[in-house]
Order: structure tokens, then sequence, then C-alpha cells
């Protein structure tokens, strides 16, 4: 395995990390096929990040998709009301159009589900396994962690119109506090409730000082049971996971007919977008008939092709040359011999442009040559 | 080199206004106001770099992190909606986005309205609010011309003085909404540089509160 390793891309590399990872925990792989009927995400658009999705005609005349997305689809197959957890894990192509592209693309997407009652410890265990995702793609990582019940409840205690709790919704994605007191104001709200709306935005640090901080803005009872849950979560990853790599961030949300509790997103340095993202999905289980509780996340490992390249390695350990008068006997042995002492050789008539090699031999009436050594 | 921001500042009077801005609070970087043709200016000892960007790249660069920071007009944003935080409102480059034509072209509106603009994103969420029927034609620049040529019945446009509309015979027919500058932060780089633009953000807020009052 010592020559595959050292050629392994970084996200080659990180897959075989994760999935080594899930294996540990007792999660099982699961495979999948390429292809799902249309209609489910027809049926869910709003939880694909892209609507964007590859349609075809399958030979019976059914529309079907080349999956965009891998929850979905395992979401929809469990069965309902499962005595233990179902604890899964996947590496799958899906196909998308990312963002600010107008082509479609096959991307790399490890992730990870559990599915069925989801109590402290497979919460908790989930969000451990993420931290710990992390930690294998990179030194430098940031998790940065919110509850979909706080926000909502929040939203909930104002009672906006519909149309403003969306705008609303947005401005808070975006951190954008000045257009949250420009639409309240436009809106007749009340500048208590507008204030509180724009305190969800500066809510983020640790986790111990962030929720303290948010218990001072307890509306109900929805937003006293997030904290809660919180709470329990933090008393649990002290025990294994760096806290210190952890944050809290109210204005992180999801879409809330999917996610209704705690959601997360995880940040490495050198990628611009979150590398990891998740959360718990009982409202999806819902929508899909299910009597489950649902709590997962996705790895884009094809983001790490972002990250710094590796240091300029090399193609082959021996480029061996040779003329057409040499032995080919002689050259058979020869290349043996290299590559039963581990190295990567290749042998041809004369130098390429592109190939980086180590050491340059030649085969020659006297053996082999040495004519250059890189290093 | 990590803990160092980098700030895409839009070519041109804006970026220039909002450059002094940044000197003002302890970001400067007096390399840049050099007439070179270099495109990065780097401040080792109030740890900032600055690159001058077309305005309307500003917000890409943010967004895929080649930039840390960025200032770029509502208008950019709402057209382009990157996926990035907007910390603050400079309340710099004011200026209103309208509907704008011929006096009296929006009336008729049992017909397609033909509207050309460099915005087809803003034009498309303005009517669909409002449920009309429209036909978007996208242009690059001189959007005022399409009404007067029959291109259009109106545009969808960036609205300073109005004079350039006036001396058309063209008016302002509809307001969409007030447009300025605003600060926007990449998200990964929010986690990772807390502090440094929670900073830049607080000492940028002081002075353009301190600006507006003055």
């Amino acid at each position: 395995m010592n020559i595959i390793n050292s050629t392994l891309r970084r996200e080659e590399q990180a897959i075989f990390d994760l999935r080594e990872l899930y294996e540990q925990y007792g999660y099982k792989k699961y495979k999948m096929s390429k292809f799902e009927e249309y209609d489910l995400y027809l049926e869910n658009k709003s939880f694909l990040p892209s609507q964007q999705v590859i349609t075809f005609t399958d030979l019976n005349g059914k529309l079907m998709a080349l999956k965009p997305d891998v929850t979905l689809s395992i979401a929809k197959n469990v069965p309902s009301l499962p005595k233990e957890p179902e604890k899964l894990y996947y590496n799958e192509n899906v196909y998308r159009s990312p963002r600010g592209s107008n082509e479609y693309r096959e991307i790399m997407q490890v992730g990870l589900e559990c599915l069925g009652d989801v109590d402290l410890y497979s919460q908790s265990e989930v969000v451990m396994l993420a931290c710990k995702s992390l930690s294998k793609l990179s030194e430098d990582s940031v998790m940065v962690v919110s509850h979909m019940g706080f926000v909502s409840g929040m939203l909930e205690s104002c009672e906006l119109p519909f149309a403003l709790n969306e705008k609303i919704l947005k401005c808070i994605e975006h951190k954008n506090a000045h257009e949250i007191i420009r639409l309240c104001d436009n809106s007749g709200i009340s500048s208590e409730k507008r204030d509180s709306l724009v305190a969800l935005i500066s809510l983020y640090g640790s986790f111990t000082d962030t929720l303290e901080k948010a218990a001072e803005l307890i509306k109900n009872d929805k937003m006293r049971d997030s904290l809660f849950q919180l709470r329990e979560l933090e008393a649990v990853l002290t025990t294994d996971v760096e806290l210190s790599r952890m944050r809290l961030d109210f204005s992180v949300i999801n879409d809330l007919s999917y996610y209704n509790g705690l959601i997360f997103q995880g940040f490495i340095d050198g990628v611009p977008t979150a590398i990891l993202s998740g959360g718990r999905y009982d409202n999806l289980m819902e929508k899909l008939g299910k009597k489950a509780q649902a709590i997962g996340f996705a790895v884009y490992v094809d983001q790490l092709e972002r990250c710094e390249p590796d240091d300029v390695r090399f193609d082959v350990d021996v480029l061996l040359l040779y003329d057409e008068n040499a032995d080919t006997a002689k050259l058979i042995s020869a290349v043996k011999m290299l590559t039963a002492n581990g190295q990567r050789v290749r042998a041809q008539k004369s130098k390429s442009e592109k190939l980086r090699f180590k050491q340059l031999l030649k085969l020659g009436d006297g053996g082999l040559e040495i004519l250059e050594t890189n290093d | 080199m990590k803990q160092m921001i980098s700030v895409a500042l839009p070519k041109g009077r804006l970026g220039e206004s909002v450059y002094k801005l940044f000197a003002e609070i302890g970001y400067g970087c007096p390399e840049i106001l050099e007439n070179s043709r270099k495109l990065i200016f780097e401040n080792e000892e109030n740890q900032v770099r600055y690159f001058w960007a077309k305005p309307s790249d500003v917000a890409i660069y943010v967004e895929h992190g080649a930039a840390d920071v960025g200032i770029a007009g509502l208008d950019i944003l709402l057209e382009q909606e990157p996926d990035v935080f907007e910390l603050l409102d400079l309340g710099l480059g004011k200026c209103r986005m309208a509907v704008a034509g011929k006096k009296g072209a929006l009336i008729g509106t049992d017909r397609t309205l033909r509207v050309a603009t460099k915005f087809p994103n803003i034009a498309k969420n303005y009517y669909t609010e409002q449920s009309r029927e429209i036909e978007i034609i996208k242009l690059n620049g001189s959007i005022e011309l399409a009404p007067i040529v029959r291109l259009s019945d109106v545009i969808v446009d960036i609205v300073e003085s109005g004079k350039t509309l006036k001396e058309n015979d063209l008016e302002v027919l509809e307001e969409i909404t007030d447009i300025s500058a605003r600060l926007i932060v990449n998200k990964a780089s929010f986690r990772f540089k807390t502090q440094q633009i929670e900073e830049m953000c607080e000492k940028m807020r002081k002075s353009v509160t301190a600006n507006a009052k003055g």
C-alpha cells in the first residue's frame, strides 16, 4: 500500500480516513443505486442545495433522476419505527450544478445518518463524529452549531406576517442586521421584537458564553427546550471532543420544513465554504411518512481540491532510458529489480517533458548508469 | 500570512472613498495610492491586503474566499445574491434602483411589459412580487437607450441624480429600492479570523456613524 498512499489525492485519503472512522463506531456502509425516481426530488425540492437535477426516462417510460442527494433516498427506504436506530454511512457520487456554475458535476460525497430513536447518546455521537471528521480533513477546523428550535421559537414569538418571516430569516442567515431594522421599521414591528431578532445575529461565540447570552432571550418553551438540548450536548461533549473548536452561532439556519432541531456546519482552513453540513431532520422524516427521528451530516470531500496543493511530488521515482540496441531481457530484469525495491519505475526511449522523476537512469552495455538525480 | 485580512475594493470613485475610510481607522496601505500597475497591495504592520476588482466582481472574490472582506453595492448583491455575510451598510455610493421610461409607459397592463436591464434578477424579483408578466432584455450598458429606440417599454436601472434620464425625456416611474455600498464577509473567513474581522467592522461602523452625524 506504500506507493498508493503517497499518490493518493487529498480527497481519496480523506475518504479512506472517514470510512475507517465511521466503521469504528459501528456504522454500516449503505450502497445506493445511481438512479432514483424524480418524484422524490420534486416533492422535496427545498431539501436540495440546488434545484437542478439531471433527469432521464428509463426503459419503462418512468422519469428518473441521477441522484443529487443521498439522504432523501436513505430516509425514504428506512422502515418506520425501527427497533434500534439505523446507523449508516455512505460514499457516493451525486450529480449537481454547483452555485454559480451552469454545468452539472459529479461530486463525491461522504455522509452519515442515524435514523430511528435519536436519544442523547446517538445525537452526541453524531456530533462527535462530525467533529472527528473535520479533524481527519485538517488540523485547522471549526464546527459551528445552531438550533432551529431556538430560531423558529424566536420568530414565532414575534408573530410576524408570513412574507416578512421569510425575509427576516434570509437576513439572519446573512447576518444582515441593518436590513432587519429597516424591514421591521417599515412594517411597524415593535422595537422590542425588532431588537430581539437583531440579537440573534450577534448570538455567537463559545458554547458556554453563548448559551448564557441566549438564556436572556428566551421567550417561550420552544426556545427553552432548545437551550436545554444544547446544554445537554455541551455536558456530554466535554468528555471527548475539543470544545475549543466548536462555536455556537444562532444566525446559522437551515430549511425549517426539514430541520427542526440541532444543526451544524464544519469549516476547514483553506476552503471558503462549509465542507460539512448536517443536523436533526425529523421534519423530513415526517414529510416522508416515517415514524422515526433522524440526524446526520454530509462531507463534501470534493472541496478538498481547493486546499493548497501538496508539495511537488514526483510522477515516478525512476525514469529508465533505453535505446533500440538494448537487450530486452536485461531491461525486464532491471525494471523488476527496481520495482522490487519499492520504487515506481517508467521505462521508455527518451525523456517526456511533463514527467517528473527522482532519478534518471540509462540501461547501457555496462548496466545501469545514473544520469540525473533530483530531490 | 494567515492572520492578514484581504479586502477586495471596487475600482473607481467608491473604492477610493472606502479606502480612505479604511486608512483613517488604521488599515492604511500607502502603497495603494502610488500610481502603479500593481494589482495587490500589502501592509504588514496593519495586517491588511488590498486589491482592486471590477465592482461587479467583488462579491465573487469574497464568496470564493479569494478575499475575506469586500465592498459591494446593494445592486450587485441583490442581482448576484452571493452566499456571504453582509455586516455593514457604509452609507456611501447612495443611489436608487428604479423603473424608468417614457411618461405613461407603464399603462396598459394587458400586455407583456418589455423591460431592458443590466439587472435581470432584480427586475424579475420585483415584477414577480407584483405578479406582472414581463419580458426581460439583458443589456450591458447605456440602458437608457432602450426605451428611446423602442427596444423596450421600460428599464430597470440605477438612478443617481436623474439627469441622464431627464436629458433623454425619460423619468422615474417606480422606485424599487435604495442602494448603497455594503461590507460583505466570506462565511469561512469569519470563522477563522473572527476577532480581526469583528474589530475591522466595529471600527468601520463607528467611523460611518460619526460621518453620518457630521
